[in-house]
C-alpha cells in the first residue's frame, strides 16, 4: 500500500524545515538507507534516507520550499509492483495527530493557613538514660562499625582508610575488626573510586565512601549526583544507590583555599541526595547509623574541628537518630538561631552570652539539611518573630538564604524583623592568620545579629 | 546491499547462526523504527541510533550466562534488545509513555532492568565505567562467579576516569570486561583526531590488562573473542578489553548532519562489511537457511517493531503524580 513519506523532526528542538534539495525523481526505486532529500534545520543541512523499500510514486513538496512543518506530508511512497494511480489513495502513517493518550490532572494543592505546624519533639533519649563521654571521632568509628557487625554488606572504602587507619583516624581499629575485604585502601582516585561505590551499590552492596576531605570529593561530584542522586528516578524505581558519602567538610585551620570549603548548601541542592551534617558526638553516631541503613544516597558532612570535641552519647544499644528532625539545644523567646555542624558552636556559645545580658534564644541545631526540618523553624520562628541562622559557608546562595525564603513563605506576617544569614565571608579562605580569622564566622557576628533582630 | 566478502568457515551451528541473524535484525529493524518515529515528533530529545554495531551486542551477549551484568553509555537500545528486554517497554521508555521501563522518566539515554541486570543508560561519557566495575566489585565481594560487561565508546576511552577504573579493576582483579565499542567516531571527531593511539585496547598493558582487538562486523568473531575475555573474569583473573572495531551507519545522533565522513565510506561499510548480510549469506550458503526461512524472520521481526511502535504511541503518558515518585526510596531495594 502507498504510505506518505513525512517532513521529518531532525534536532530536538525542529518544528520546520527547509526541503532543500530532492535527491530522487518520481518513479525512482528506494530501499533502505538511500538518500530522499537534503533538509535545512535550524542546525544543519541534513541527508534524510528512506527507511523502507519502495518506489517514489509522487513528490508532494517541491524542492526549495521553506517553512515546511514537522510531519507534513513530502512524498508518496509505492510498494513494489503497486501503479503510480496508487499514489492518489495514500494511508499516512502520520502520528493520528492524536498526542499521546493524557493521564488525569491533577488538582493544585490549596493555600495553606499559616499556622503553627506540627513538629516532632520527643527527646532524643529517655530521661534516666546512662550516658557515656565520647569524642565526635569515637561516635562516627562506633557508628561504622556497629553498622559492619549487622550486615555485612557494608563496607568502607577510601584513601588511607585501612593500614593507616584513616587519615583524622575515624577508621582506626576497623581493619583489625572486619578485615581487608571491608575496610579498603584505595589510591588517590575519587573520580575512579566514587563511581566503583555507586556501581557495588548498584550490585547490592552498601558502601561507605570517605573521601579525604570534601575539597577532593569535586572530583567525583559526578558520581555524587548523576550516578548516585538520580538513578533511581531514571529507573522508574527500579534500582537506585543507597550508600553513604562521608568526609571532614569546611574549613580546618590555616589549610588555605583548596582545603577550606563548606559545601553544604551544594548538595543540599539535590533531589535523590539526603544529606546530613551532625553537631554533637550523639548526633555523629546515631546519624551515621540510619545514614547507612538509608536506601538511598546519602551526604555526611563531618568537620576536622569537631572530630576531637568530647559530648554525651547515650549508652544505648542500637542508638539512631532519623533524618529531618531538628533538635532544641535551647529554648528561648526572643529570636530563634538556626544552624547545624560547626555553626552551632557560634550558635550556642552567642546565646550563652545574650542570655548574660537578657536576650533569651533558641537554638535549633538542623542536623540534617535534606531533608530538612522546616517545620520545627516556623514553629520557633511563630513563637520568637525574629530568626538568625549561622553557617560557615558562603553568603550567595547559602542554606541560610533558603531558610528565609521558606520563612517568608510560611510564617512572612509573625517576622518582626528581617532575618539575617550570618555566613564566612564572600572570600576564598585565606592561609595568612590573621585573614583567615577574619574570613572566618564568627561568635561575636551571630551575637551582632541577634542585637540587630531584636533591636537591641 | 548484499555483503561481497562471504564471513570465514565457522563451526557454528544452524540455529546459533538463527538466533544471531534473528537478535541483530531485530535491533536494525527496531532502530529504524525509533528513527521514524523520532521523525514524527513521537521520540524527543537525543536519540542515539545503534544501527551498524549489532554484532558487538549480539556475540557478546551469546557468551553471558545468567547472574551476568551490563552496563553501557546513552547509545543503549541495541543492548536492551540484545539482553532480552522486551521491544514493547524499550520503545515506549522512548517515547516518554507510563509503559516504558522507566516509566518515561528516564527517556532514551537512560533506561535499566533489574531483572536482565542491565545497569543503564548512562549519559555521562565514561561515567558507567567506574560503575560497570562497581557492580563487578559487588559480584566478588558476594564470590559469585557473575561476570560484568562494561561497554564505552572509543571517546569515552579518552576520559580518565576510565584509566582510574582500569587501575582499580587490575589491582582488586575484579571480573569486568571492558568493552570498547570503537565505531571511529566521538561524535564528529574521528580517532585519528583524538586518539594518541591506534590500537586503543594496548593501553590496558601499562595495567597489566590483557586484550584484544576484534572485528566487531562479524558477529562471530565478537563472540569468539568474548569467550576469551569471559573465561578469564569469570575464573578469576581480573578484566580483560575488548576493542571491538565496528562502525555506526547513522550520525552520532538524530540531529547530526555526519558532513566529518563522506558517504562513500558510509557505503562501503554497508556494502562490503554488513553484519547482519554476513550472516545472512552463512545461512544461505551454507544451506543453513532458504530465502523462504529468512522472509519468515524477517516478517516476523517486523511485527515485533510495529507492535512495540503501536504500544509506544498508545501507551499512556505517565500520570502527574510520577513527577514526584521515585525521588527516594523507603525501602531498601532487593539485592540485584
Amino acid at each position: 500500500m502507498a504510505t506518505e513519506i513525512l517532513m521529518p523532526a531532525l534536532s530536538p528542538t525542529m518544528e520546520e524545515g527547509t526541503l532543500a534539495k530532492w535527491m530522487v525523481k518520481e518513479g525512482d526505486t528506494v530501499s533502505s538507507g538511500d538518500i530522499m532529500c537534503e533538509i535545512e534545520t535550524d542546525k544543519a543541512t541534513m541527508e534524510f534516507e528512506a527507511v523502507d523499500e519502495g518506489v517514489i510514486g509522487k513528490i508532494l513538496i517541491q524542492e526549495g520550499t521553506e517553512g515546511v512543518k514537522v510531519n507534513t506530508a513530502i512524498a508518496v511512497l509505492l510498494e513494489e509492483g503497486e501503479d503510480a494511480s496508487a499514489a492518489d489513495n495514500v494511508s499516512s502513517d502520520a502520528p493520528d495527530a492524536a498526542p499521546a493518550p493524557k493521564a488525569a490532572e491533577s488538582k493544585p494543592a490549596e493555600a495553606k493557613a499559616p499556622t503553627a505546624p506540627e513538629t516532632d519533639t520527643t527527646p532524643d533519649w529517655p530521661e534516666g538514660t546512662k550516658l557515656k563521654q565520647q569524642t565526635v571521632r569515637e561516635a562516627l568509628r562506633d557508628g561504622m562499625a556497629e553498622e559492619m557487625r549487622r550486615d555485612e554488606n557494608v563496607f568502607l572504602m577510601g584513601e588511607e582508610v585501612a593500614e593507616y587507619q584513616g587519615a583524622y583516624k575515624i577508621s582506626q581499629g576497623l581493619l583489625d575488626e572486619f578485615g581487608a575485604k571491608r575496610v579498603i585502601d584505595t589510591p588517590i582516585t575519587e573520580h575512579g573510586f566514587a563511581g566503583i561505590g555507586v556501581g557495588a551499590a548498584f550490585g547490592g552492596l552498601r558502601p561507605i565512601v570517605e573521601f579525604m576531605t570534601w575539597n577532593f570529593a569535586m572530583q567525583a561530584i559526578d558520581h555524587i549526583l548523576n550516578s548516585a542522586a538520580k538513578t533511581l528516578y531514571m529507573s522508574g524505581g527500579q534500582m537506585g544507590a543507597p550508600m553513604v558519602f562521608r568526609g571532614p567538610n569546611g574549613a580546618a585551620a590555616r589549610v588555605g583555599a583548596q582545603h577550606s570549603q563548606d559545601y553544604a548548601a551544594w548538595y543540599m541542592q539535590i533531589p535523590g541526595l539526603k544529606v546530613a551534617m551532625p553537631y554533637s558526638a550523639s548526633d555523629a553516631k546515631g546519624l551515621m547509623k540510619s545514614a547507612i541503613r538509608d536506601p538511598n544516597p546519602v551526604v555526611f558532612l563531618e568537620n576536622e574541628i569537631m572530630y576531637g570535641k568530647t559530648f554525651d552519647v547515650p549508652d544505648i544499644e542500637d542508638y539512631t537518630v532519623p533524618f529531618g528532625k531538628a533538635r532544641i539545644w535551647r529554648e528561648g523567646s526572643d529570636v530563634t538561631i538556626v544552624s547545624f555542624g560547626i555553626g552551632m558552636t557560634y550558635a550556642l556559645e552567642a546565646a550563652e552570652k545574650l542570655a548574660a545580658e537578657g536576650i533569651d534564644a533558641e537554638v535549633l541545631d538542623l542536623r540534617t539539611l535534606r531533608p530538612m526540618d522546616t517545620a520545627s523553624i516556623i514553629k520557633s520562628v511563630m513563637k520568637t518573630n525574629r530568626c538568625v541562622t549561622v553557617e560557615e559557608g558562603w553568603p550567595q546562595g547559602s542554606v541560610g538564604n533558603y531558610i528565609t525564603s521558606v520563612i517568608m513563605q510560611e510564617a512572612f506576617d509573625y517576622l518582626d524583623a528581617p532575618v539575617i544569614n550570618c555566613t564566612g565571608k564572600d572570600v576564598p579562605m585565606p592561609y595568612a592568620a590573621n585573614l583567615e580569622k577574619l574570613a572566618l564566622l564568627t561568635t561575636d557576628d551571630v551575637i551582632e545579629a541577634v542585637k540587630k533582630v531584636t533591636y537591641k | 546491499m548484499a555483503a561481497k566478502k562471504p564471513t570465514k568457515k565457522t563451526n557454528a551451528s544452524a540455529e546459533e547462526l538463527k538466533a544471531y541473524y534473528k537478535d541483530m535484525l531485530l535491533i536494525r529493524r527496531f532502530e529504524e523504527k525509533a528513527g521514524q518515529l523520532y521523525g514524527m515528533g513521537l521520540i524527543g530529545g537525543f536519540c542515539h541510533l545503534y544501527i551498524g554495531q549489532e554484532a558487538v551486542v549480539v556475540g557478546l551477549e551469546a557468551t553471558a550466562k545468567e547472574g551476568d551484568s551490563r552496563i553501557t553509555t546513552y547509545r543503549d537500545h541495541g543492548h536492551m534488545l540484545a539482553c532480552g528486554m522486551n521491544p514493547d517497554g524499550v520503545m515506549a521508555e522512548l517515547t516518554g509513555r507510563e509503559g516504558g521501563y522507566s516509566r518515561g522518566k528516564g527517556g532514551s539515554m537512560h533506561m535499566f532492568s533489574k531483572e536482565k541486570k542491565f545497569y543503564g543508560g548512562h549519559g555521562i561519557v565514561g561515567a558507567n565505567v567506574p560503575l560497570g566495575a562497581g557492580v563487578a566489585f559487588a559480584d566478588k565481594y558476594k564470590g559469585n562467579d557473575n561476570v560484568t560487561f562494561t561497554y564505552f565508546g572509543d571517546g569515552a576511552a579518552n576520559q580518565g576516569q576510565v584509566y582510574e577504573t582500569f587501575n582499580m579493576a587490575a589491582l582488586w582483579k575484579l571480573p569486568v570486561i571492558f568493552v570498547i565499542e570503537n565505531n571511529q567516531y566521538a561524535m564528529g571527531t574521528s580517532q585519528q583526531r583524538s586518539t594518541s593511539s591506534a590500537e586503543i585496547w594496548e593501553r590496558g598493558k601499562a595495567f597489566g590488562i590483557p586484550g584484544e582487538a576484534v572485528d566487531g562486523m562479524d558477529v562471530l568473531a565478537v563472540k569468539d573473542a568474548g569467550e576469551r575475555a569471559v573465561k578469564h573474569a569469570r575464573s578469576g583473573d581480573g578484566p580483560y578489553i575488548l576493542e571491538i572495531k565496528t562502525y555506526r551507519y547513522r550520525g552520532h545522533s538524530m540531529s547530526d548532519p555526519a558532513k566529518y565522513r563522506t558517504r562513500e565510506e558510509v557505503q562501503k561499510m554497508r556494502d562490503e562489511r554488513d553484519p547482519i548480510e554476513q550472516v545472512r549469506n552463512i545461512l544461505l550458503e551454507s544451506k543453513y537457511a532458504t530465502e523462504d526461512d529468512l522472509k519468515a524472520i524477517d516478517k516476523e521481526i517486523k511485527k515485533v517493531v510495529n507492535d512495540s511502535a503501536e504500544f509506544a504511541k498508545n501507551s499512556p503518558e505517565p500520570a502527574p503524580e510520577e513527577l514526584w515518585t521515585d525521588i527516594y526510596a523507603t525501602e531498601v531495594p532487593q539485592e540485584a
